[in-house]
């Protein structure tokens, strides 16, 4: 056992994650650019909202999407329908998105002439929640047929979101989704979340989230 | 596949510590892996030979994983008690004002080169 060599490193697992991350927010925050980082399940109308707001917004300001999925071009071609600049990034299997591939979706998307660009994540509630994109924001859309429980069950993507957007909210009538137990199971993740209820469909709800983002783009251009 | 995801960002941070310390082939890699750190270690395991035996300066190198138990904190009475079995409820005075101290480990402790 001669020239046995050990070299401490007493790194976080995600250490290069985590610094390409925050080069990528650095960059982006120079640019007065917001990236907001979309996470959800499958299924729980990421498609849909963000459709709903680039109609609502797209006259105010300029709105890109880089579109993770495992497979597929669907999801960009709805949203480059809406009016708004997309890329379809593929993961190649993986079931999220890191800071490198978000970097490579930016470049293809050229963030000129933008003041917001939405990440929508591969749906799924474990990997992307570990997963630093870069992002300035994070935010989840949890879907009122979920159910009010995915806080006890899936704690760590609540536990990184600054808000959660309770998704389908015209279908609660035809559900169990206590609203009440949701405020306390995400309170209980994390004491400073926002919840905002909505339908895209219907628009109840949508002015408030309009108004959050409207605020957070603000924000982040006069830092 | 959450493990596989994790073992490539694994990589990447290993790559920068071999890059810096002018390291060609690394032999070991030792990892605390907390136990509430959602991480399963027998999936990172074969995750982490596949990926590994996949790229020369990595081929051959085991993995040993240093379990970190998960303790928590009550603020109302002070004790402190295992996290995985009481979970959030502090076992001796039934206080919910309680706060996880460690287990959520996920860190490359060392690197070894024969």
């Amino acid at each position: 056992m001669e020239n046995v060599r050990v070299i401490e490193v007493k790194e976080n697992v995600f250490a290069s994650n985590i610094r390409n991350a925050d080069e990528l927010r650095a960059r982006m925050r120079g640019e007065g650019c917001l990236l907001i980082n979309l996470m959800s399940s499958p299924g729980s109308g990421k498609t849909t909202l963000l459709s709903a707001t680039i109609d609502a917004l797209k006259d105010e300001m300029g709105i890109g999407v880089i579109e993770a999925d495992v497979d597929s071009a669907v999801d960009a071609k709805t949203i480059q329908m809406h009016g708004a600049r997309a890329v379809q990034v593929h993961t190649g299997g993986m079931c999220h998105l890191d800071a490198g591939m978000c970097d490579q979706g930016l470049a293809e998307l050229d963030t000129t002439g933008l003041d917001l660009v939405f990440i929508e994540n591969v749906g799924n509630l474990i990997c992307p929640a570990e997963f630093d994109t870069g992002a300035a924001r994070k935010v989840m859309i949890l879907s009122v047929p979920e159910g009010h429980d995915k806080p006890l069950k899936y704690p760590l993507i609540f536990e990184v979101s600054d808000l959660v957007l309770i998704s389908k909210c015209d279908v609660a009538p035809y559900f169990d989704f206590d609203m009440e137990q949701l405020r306390k199971n995400v309170a209980d993740r994390r004491r400073s979340s926002q919840i905002l209820p909505l339908s895209a469909k219907t628009g109840e709800g949508m002015d408030a989230w309009l108004q959050w983002l409207r605020d957070e783009v603000a924000a982040w251009k006069q830092a | 596949m959450h493990e596989l995801g994790v073992v490539f960002a694994m990589i990447d941070t290993l790559e920068e510590v071999a890059h810096e310390n002018g390291i060609a082939h690394i032999s070991k890699v030792t990892l605390d892996l907390g136990e509430v750190s959602g991480v399963v270690a027998s999936y990172l395991l074969d995750c982490w030979r596949w990926a590994a035996d996949k790229r020369d300066w990595l081929e051959g190198a085991t993995l040993e994983v240093c379990e970190v138990e998960a303790t928590s904190v009550c603020n109302a009475c002070g004790r402190t008690y295992a996290t995985v079995e009481h979970g959030r409820q502090c076992p001796r005075c039934g206080s919910e004002d309680t706060e996880l101290l460690c287990g959520r480990e996920f860190q490359i402790r060392d690197v070894t080169v024969y």
